[in-house]
């Protein structure tokens, strides 16, 4: 994909940001979602969640900084910004379990036209971990996905009906691809916004699900 | 006087044996033991259920412990880590029984353990296969998953700073699941880098109060890998 067809993954992860909001506590998963710890600023307000137990987790130290018992859901060395507080595991999850974040936006294999979620093991595969994938996905008050639009073999991640293991049912609200944004809804997906390059009828061909295109949706 | 404190880690893994199960503290490096599991190692101990959220790194902690085929079943979240072949090659030969339950399933059977819970219903992984062989339970109108609770007959757990009362403050993102954990133990065996004299934590900080930990082993800092 170049970079003046579609967004790249930078690009989207800016794309999600600028839907986020002061005071919001947000979980980000691994793999692409965390492009956003790097590119949020203080002035932004937004408060990160990482699972193993921080609230208020700020971007990568230098390496001279680095600090084994400051890291992210990934085990990557993350820091704490000031207000921020640690707790264990059962706090932590009855945070996401219990309704307590605005948004968890996640990677995803695939995502159904119901908002269910695939995205923590392939199909066939023997081992597999799922984390805290499907906890905050059944937890959080909105779960946006971030992917790819199509694989790399150039199928449909967004489909009727996923063919991948589930991480959870009906739980996606909004869909970041490097094609668009598209919003799950009771009435069925609905394309929000193209990204550059794409005309809407090549996203509604990209994806394996009805796609209603809404009104104002340039082409 | 009463002292907690054990002079080595061998008397902090004193009585565990064969065929136990021991929860693991720790999220990848951050709050593991990993000088109690080699205590463990080292005590020659076999047919061990380890419970614990990841199932080692490389050739270290539970990793090592699955290497030298003293281990039978693993209970955990996330058993792939990037370097994590041990527990991979060993659950592909049948040699571990590999138990999968999602993290936050994971962390609230453990404290229901220790509290005295006969379970836990979750909404965590209905309709999934996740929830598989598990009964589900409908109250008011919703389902839920229903997970048995998880103890252990130790506990080893890692935090900063004890007293000989046991009493434990953990240091940032090392708590995880270690709280959790000395509660749910018959015997719970903290691994810190300090001890302290008791008086000397300020009783509004502690995390894991000493009637959850039965012995407290200092292990310098500079010391640990």
């Amino acid at each position: 994909m170049s970079a003046e067809r579609g967004w790249t993954e930078p690009e989207i992860a800016r794309r999600v940001l600028a839907d986020l909001w002061e005071g919001a506590y947000v979980n980000l998963g691994i793999g692409m979602p965390l492009l956003l710890n790097e590119l949020l600023t203080p002035e932004m307000g937004v408060i990160l969640h990482s699972e193993n137990g921080i609230l208020g987790m700020g971007p990568a130290p230098p390496p001279d900084r680095r600090d084994d018992d400051i890291v992210d859901a990934g085990k990557a060395h993350v820091t704490l910004v000031p207000g921020a507080s640690v707790f264990h595991s059962a706090d932590s999850f009855a945070m996401l379990r219990g309704g307590h974040l605005d948004v968890a936006v996640l990677g995803a294999y695939q995502v159904s036209m119901h908002g269910d979620l695939a995205n923590w093991k392939r199909p066939g595969q023997r081992i597999a971990g799922v984390g805290g994938a499907a906890d905050i996905s059944v937890g959080a008050k909105q779960v946006w996905v971030m992917m790819r639009h199509l694989t790399k073999d150039g199928a449909p991640r967004i489909v009727r009906e996923c063919t991948f293991p589930l991480t959870a049912r009906g739980v996606v609200k909004r869909i970041y691809t490097d094609m668009a944004v598209i919003d799950v809804t009771a009435e069925g997906l609905q394309l929000k916004e193209l990204a550059p390059g794409y005309t809407a009828a090549e996203v509604v061909a990209a994806t394996d699900a009805p796609l209603a295109v809404l009104e104002g949706v340039r082409d | 006087m009463i002292d907690k404190t054990v002079p080595s880690l061998a008397a902090a893994v004193e009585g565990l044996e064969d065929g136990m199960v021991v929860m693991v503290g720790g999220f990848g490096d951050s709050g593991t033991p990993h000088e109690l599991l080699n205590a463990v190692l080292e005590r020659g101990c076999r047919d061990l259920t380890i419970i614990s959220n990841n199932a080692g790194d490389g050739d270290r902690g539970i990793a090592a412990l699955i290497l030298h085929h003293r281990v039978r079943k693993v209970i955990c979240s996330f058993p792939t880590t990037a370097r994590n072949y041990a527990v991979r090659d060993a659950v592909e030969r049948g040699e571990v029984e590999l138990e999968l339950r999602p993290q936050g399933t994971l962390a609230e059977c453990i404290r229901a353990g220790g509290a005295g819970l006969g379970g836990v219903l979750t909404p965590t992984g209905l309709g999934t296969e996740l929830a598989e062989g598990k009964p589900i339970y409908e109250l008011d109108g919703r389902q839920y998953v229903v997970e048995r609770p998880l103890r252990a007959d130790f506990a080893l757990v890692r935090g900063w700073r004890a007293d000989r009362w046991g009493n434990v403050v953990y240091r940032y993102a090392q708590q995880n699941f270690n709280p959790l954990m000395a509660m749910a133990a018959r015997c719970t065996v903290a691994q810190v880098d300090h001890i302290h004299e008791v008086g000397e934590l300020d009783p509004m900080l502690v995390h894991t109060p000493g009637i959850f930990v039965d012995r407290v082993v200092r292990v310098e800092r500079e010391a640990q890998r």
